[in-house]
């Protein structure tokens, strides 16, 4: 069946709403975080109507549905990324806690003075700042696989670093910024060849494109349900089994122990040892319907969806005089096109483009270091997913044209 | 948002009076924005009578905060510091003759942050000092 883009546009209640007085919304910020089909905010509403009540912690009927709700979520989302077990599947608040999770359960038990941790240049500040903390409390090592000058990652340097026997390997699947999708297999493969445990920022993969954890052989792999057209506020952590066993608990509470007495406690069984306190539970149902929105349309579908709309962009974008994208070309990338235009602060083009209900991001897109690398203060971010359109991309390259000529 | 780019921001912007330094000076700030990056450093010369005699301005930023920045000197030159104390929000808004939401108003008030906390002798710049 042929992709429509129109079909998937009217499942997203706020794709129809006016920004202005007769002024569409032109959203091209899915990367910030995506849009919710209706039947994401229905399951959710759902469940507050029908079925609210603590998880694990009751044998009255309510608590048992709400129970199977939370647990048949976590079934999807584990088949979703095909973990081998829903126990290796961690409910967290978002990519960033998943990562401080690994950061502050298993990096404090395993990582002693002097250890390398290897990241790269191009991580989100959620990539970089838990280990830059784990760093001045433990004095671990952090080095950088460089990124080049067409926004790929420098595979050779990743090779020399791996001789200085690193522990762990942190790195993203697909950057925020740049769009580069890295070779994460061969990656992961690397690592463990000299002995690391491998960690994987799949928050903007995830989302775009079907990514299997135990082909890639990812030992933790973290993401987000907000930017895979899931709510706010959950996120998972997805880990290899024995490495969760024996990994110390993160945060203590309910839920997360079998025993508690006075002085003592006994963890509980993964997943739940890591899920202290209650968590939220409606945004699994959310998070759970996501996963089965994204399905029912076909991942393979909407990558190909927004390769096709990202050549178009790429290929528009790059005609605006003084406009310079950055990042590789589209058969590197996701759906991404930051760029800099001459003379303008991206600020300014951000908000003449709001003027026409056009929605990108402005500033360092929690990529300070790599904006720094580059050697500019800020970008202008469009990003694209399921939903968007080549006419939007028109709109787009229009209202830049709009831009200069305010700033001509 | 035609509002937001009037002629006289864009004029400022493109051709500011007051970007610069001045060498020798009397006072000197710096401090930048971490929600965009946004970086801003002011000089002035003080005689006497505590009175600002000249004012420059250098940086980078949007629109909205270099115009700013230009408006902002150009009122303070003839003002003493303890007068520069009492400027808020209301004065920026009031040069740039616009409305501005919570986003871009913390471009707009960058360089009168900078400014007071470098005649107060603070460190770095605080939201406090243009509530």
């Amino acid at each position: 069946m042929a992709y429509d883009v129109n079909k998937i546009r009217d499942d997203f209640p706020i794709l129809q709403r006016e920004i202005r007085p007769g002024i569409p919304l032109t959203y091209l910020d899915s990367t910030a975080t995506a849009q919710k089909p209706k039947v994401v905010i229905d399951a959710m509403n759902d469940f507050y109507t029908h079925s609210n009540a603590n998880i694990h912690r009751g044998v009255h009927a309510l608590a048992e549905e709400a129970t199977a709700i939370y647990e048949k979520s976590r079934e999807t989302i584990a088949g979703f990324i095909n973990a081998p077990s829903s126990r290796q599947v961690i409910y967290t608040r978002n990519t960033t806690e998943s990562i401080n999770l690994v950061a502050n359960a298993w990096g404090r038990a395993y990582l002693r003075s002097g250890d390398l941790v290897i990241l790269t240049e191009m991580e989100h500040h959620s990539n970089l700042v838990p280990w830059h903390m784990l760093s001045e409390e433990k004095g671990i090592r952090l080095e950088f696989i460089p990124v080049t000058g067409d926004g790929l990652l420098d595979l050779d340097e990743y090779q020399v670093l791996l001789q200085q026997n690193p522990r762990l390997v942190a790195f993203t699947h697909m950057s925020n910024v740049l769009g580069t999708i890295n070779p994460a297999a061969d990656m992961i493969k690397m690592a463990h060849h000299a002995g690391a445990v491998a960690l994987l920022d799949g928050a903007q993969s995830i989302p775009h494109f079907g990514v299997d954890v135990q082909s890639l052989d990812a030992d933790f792999v973290a993401f987000s349900a907000h930017k895979m057209v899931g709510p706010t506020g959950i996120g998972i952590l997805y880990g290899r089994e024995d490495i969760l066993e024996t990994m110390p608990p993160f945060l203590g509470g309910g839920d997360m122990i079998k025993v508690v007495k006075l002085r003592s406690f006994k963890p509980n069984d993964i997943p739940y040892k890591f899920e202290a306190g209650t968590p939220a539970i409606a945004e699994t149902a959310g998070f759970g319907a996501a996963v089965n929105y994204l399905s029912q349309i076909g991942m393979d579908n909407i990558a190909r969806h927004e390769h096709e709309i990202t050549e178009y962009a790429l290929e528009r974008l790059e005609e605006i005089p003084g406009l310079k994208l950055m990042g590789p070309s589209a058969d590197k990338k996701g759906g991404v096109a930051a760029f800099t235009l001459d003379q303008v602060h991206p600020h300014d083009v951000a908000q003449i483009l709001d003027g026409d209900g056009i929605a990108v991001r402005a500033g360092h897109h929690c990529a300070q270091p790599l904006h720094e690398k580059f050697g500019i203060p800020a970008s202008t971010r469009a990003s694209f997913y399921l939903y968007t359109t080549k006419e939007e991309v028109d709109k787009l390259v229009d209202g830049i044209y709009k831009v200069k000529r305010y700033f001509g | 948002m035609d509002d937001m780019y009037r002629e006289v921001i864009i004029e400022h912007y493109k051709n500011p009076a007051y970007k610069g330094s001045l060498d020798p000076h009397d006072l000197s700030f710096e401090d930048s924005n971490p929600l965009c990056g946004d970086h801003i450093k002011i000089d002035l010369r003080v005689n006497e009578a505590g009175t600002i005699t000249d004012a420059r301005f250098d940086g980078h930023g949007c629109a909205i905060s270099q115009a700013s920045a230009d408006l902002l000197l150009e009122s303070i030159v003839g003002k003493t510091l303890d007068e520069v104390k009492e400027l808020d929000k209301e004065h920026i808004l009031g040069l740039l003759g616009i409305d501005l939401g919570p986003v871009r108003l913390k471009c707009a008030l960058l360089s009168l942050k900078v400014l007071k906390a470098g005649v107060y002798g603070m460190n770095s710049a605080t939201d406090e000092l243009v509530g």
